[in-house]
């Protein structure tokens, strides 16, 4: 007798993790248009992250500080090397560099605002400073970027600190891209470019080439601003030991280390994704390079990508840190992706949390915008409130952490203050895996 | 006219003295002497003085210059004038790498030659080389002139936006989107010009310019290499 299949149970369908409907669609998409994906935003992709760690608290061999009464100092000096003014903030959360262009005028405006009333710095990006933030910020940091786009002595002297870009972690080794719907004329006239082309940002200094070349550009850069300000200098996550080392002895006075989570306006999602370090891998190794120079705290260091929350900035600086820096967040807080917009991200074929097409200036929430009705959206006063809450917000949680673990100042946090929940996490924060005394890789272990 | 020592006053003193002269100021002619190739001679000036440096220096002569016209009695290295806002520099010798990147103004003459990347990026600044320039000159070079009274080296132009470039001897090797472009009367008058202002022994006819294809100013895949 022949059996009868008819009725058999089936091979349930089963979707290839390795081709899912997500990569899938990639492929549909590149082979339909034969233009890869550019987009905003940081790396999506699970890494490990700040999340992988908890912090111990208190025992009977820790004491801990009175919850919200006890003084749990926040400040932080920035600049402390060679700079006649360093500089002085009341926490160490400071608003990373993202530049006029990609973000609207008022955006900046909220950015400076809510730093200011935060007690914090904030940055300016490709494309220069404009009055709008220089007025709003109380302290504001100039990027020297590749593209020396808007670059003038007049501002560069206008400014608290210069912060020379050699690499962002969404894309170290990659340059920046504008595209034409962006460029108003009033963006257009900065860069010195026409109206309404994709303007690309350089990936490399035009008059520097090495760490040799760079020591004697921050002597420049000093001699022109009369050694007041502080230098700092920003690399992307990719060789933290090393770029922290060369950045040391070109002279900077403060190294920025921005993590692959690291936000950007506008590049290639391939490159996003896959080239650069998580951010939790470069802090260990980036003050290891300054306690092998002796200059652990005498350099201070700034921490980027992927920073959300309270506990981000203290696990950031129990690992070393001086202070922390974001980007994304900050325009999250301002009302980035924001579901009150839902139906208008539905139009532009995505939904509120995954809106990324920042470069093409539609953002229905008038942030990553020069449409001026789009922009008309934000109201800078209301948007620098409600970033300077979040901030108050990020430092009370890092305090409520710091007393936990009985530190009457943020910055005494430490990695025996630590655990991790994985074995990556464990290796690249260098901490002991939650239980055990032991992380990958720990002097005198073997693995 | 005040002199400089740089074998007895530091370079912070010579900037420090030099910014500090005022739009208004009487003492308007300077002189450096003993710069021993020093990096970072008379930057970030922004009044109308004369400056010579008696010798040759390191990085970043008159980087970033107002106002000043800076002389060098001598050759530069690498970066001369970058980022020029406003205000003439003039090398009497050879410039190395980079002279006048970024410069967004101004006049730079190179009575010498120039090495590789010169006018690399450049916003606006006008360049003059009587000699020859090397390679990647102009290469993203936004606004501006540039003049090459000798050769022009490899990959001339590479990613260029709307800079004019005029070489009157051979160019080794045009960069991606820059071409030949004809040379109309308003080409002549500006070259008529800036010939006289350099100080060159050259007529504008001689020349050839050079430009962009305008091919690579919206982004499609085929420029995505
Ligand atoms: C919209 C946007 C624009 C940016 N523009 C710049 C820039 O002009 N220069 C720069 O160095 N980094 C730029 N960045 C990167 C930030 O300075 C910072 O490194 C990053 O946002 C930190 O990571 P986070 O976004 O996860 O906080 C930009 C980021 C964003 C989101």
């Amino acid at each position: 007798m022949k059996d009868d299949h008819s009725s058999a149970p089936r091979t349930v369908p089963i979707q290839s993790a390795t081709f899912s409907n997500p990569v899938n669609a990639e492929i549909r998409r590149a082979a339909a248009t034969g233009i890869y994906d550019i987009r905003g935003g940081g790396a999506k992709r699970k890494v490990p992250h700040f999340d992988d760690l908890l912090f111990l608290g208190a025992s009977i061999s820790r004491y801990p500080l009175e919850g919200y009464r006890e003084a749990c100092d926040t400040s932080v000096t920035l600049g402390t090397r060679y700079a006649k003014n360093p500089i002085k903030l009341d926490i160490p959360i400071t608003i990373a560099g993202m530049s006029f262009g990609a973000l609207s005028g008022a955006a900046k405006e909220a950015l400076g605002r809510g730093a200011t009333l935060a007690g914090t710095s904030t940055t300016t990006g490709d494309g220069g400073m404009t009055p709008e933030e220089r007025g709003h910020s109380k302290t504001l940091v100039y990027q020297y970027l590749p593209s020396r786009y808007g670059m003038n002595p007049d501002d560069l002297r206008k400014a608290d600190a210069i912060e020379v870009v050699v690499g962002q972690g969404a894309k170290p080794g990659g340059g920046g891209m504008l595209l034409g719907q962006k460029i108003t004329d009033r963006v257009a006239q900065m860069r010195n470019l026409p109206k309404g082309i994709d303007q690309r940002s350089a990936c490399r200094h035009p008059d520097w080439t090495g760490p040799d070349d760079l020591e004697i550009k921050i002597l420049e850069l000093r001699e022109i601003t009369g050694w007041r300000v502080p230098i700092y200098i920003k690399v992307g996550g990719a060789r933290p030991y090393f770029d922290t080392t060369l950045a040391v002895k070109a002279g900077a006075d403060v190294v920025v280390i921005d993590g692959m989570q690291g936000g950007t306006a506008a590049t290639q999602d391939v490159f996003i994704e896959h080239v650069g370090m998580p951010t939790l891998a470069c802090i260990r190794e980036a003050v290891r390079a300054l306690e092998d120079l002796g200059m652990h705290r005498e350099v201070q260091l700034i921490v980027s990508g992927g920073i959300r929350t309270g506990a981000d900035v203290a696990k950031c600086m129990a690992l070393g840190a001086d202070a922390v820096s974001i980007g994304t967040a900050a325009l999250i807080a301002l009302g980035d992706n924001d579901p009150k917009w839902e139906a208008e991200y539905q139009k532009l074929g995505t939904t509120a949390g995954a809106y990324d097409d920042w470069h093409e200036g539609n953002d229905p929430a008038g942030i990553s915008t020069q449409n001026p009705d789009l922009a008309a959206r934000l109201d800078p006063v209301e948007g620098g409130r409600r970033l300077r809450n979040y901030l108050k917000v990020m430092t009370l949680e890092a305090q409520t952490i710091a007393r936990a673990c009985g530190k009457n100042k943020l910055h005494n946090l430490e990695p025996e203050d630590l655990c991790a929940l994985t074995m990556e996490a464990a290796a690249m924060a260098k901490v002991p895996l939650a239980g055990t005394d032991w992380w990958p890789g720990k002097p005198g272990t073997t693995f | 006219m005040q002199t400089i020592d740089m074998a007895t006053t530091s370079l912070r003193d010579l900037n420090a003295t030099l910014q500090a002269q005022a739009e208004a100021t009487n003492q308007t002619a300077w002189e450096i002497v003993n710069p021993k190739g020093s990096h970072a001679i008379a930057v970030g000036l922004d009044a109308p003085i004369e400056v010579t440096v008696k010798g040759s220096t390191g990085y970043y002569c008159a980087g970033m210059n107002k106002q000043a016209t800076i002389t060098v009695n001598g050759s530069v290295g690498p970066g001369v004038a970058e980022n020029m806002m406003s205000g003439t520099v003039i090398i009497d010798g050879d410039a190395s790498q980079y002279a006048g990147a970024t410069g967004h103004g101004g006049t730079l003459i190179i009575k010498g030659n120039a090495s590789s990347r010169c006018g690399i990026s450049m916003k606006g600044i006008d360049i003059i080389v009587h000699g020859n320039v090397g390679h990647m000159s102009a290469f993203m070079a936004q606004s501006g002139n540039l003049v090459v009274c000798g050769d022009a080296g490899d990959a001339l132009g590479d990613s260029i936006y709307e800079a004019r470039l005029f070489v009157r001897g051979s160019v080794k090797s045009l960069g991606a989107d820059c071409i030949e472009k004809e040379m109309r009367p308003e080409h002549i008058a500006l070259l008529a010009d800036l010939l006289e202002r350099g100080g060159c022994d050259a007529k504008p006819e001689e020349f050839k310019r050079y430009g962009s294809a305008r091919q690579l100013y919206n982004f499609n895949i085929d420029n995505a290499y």
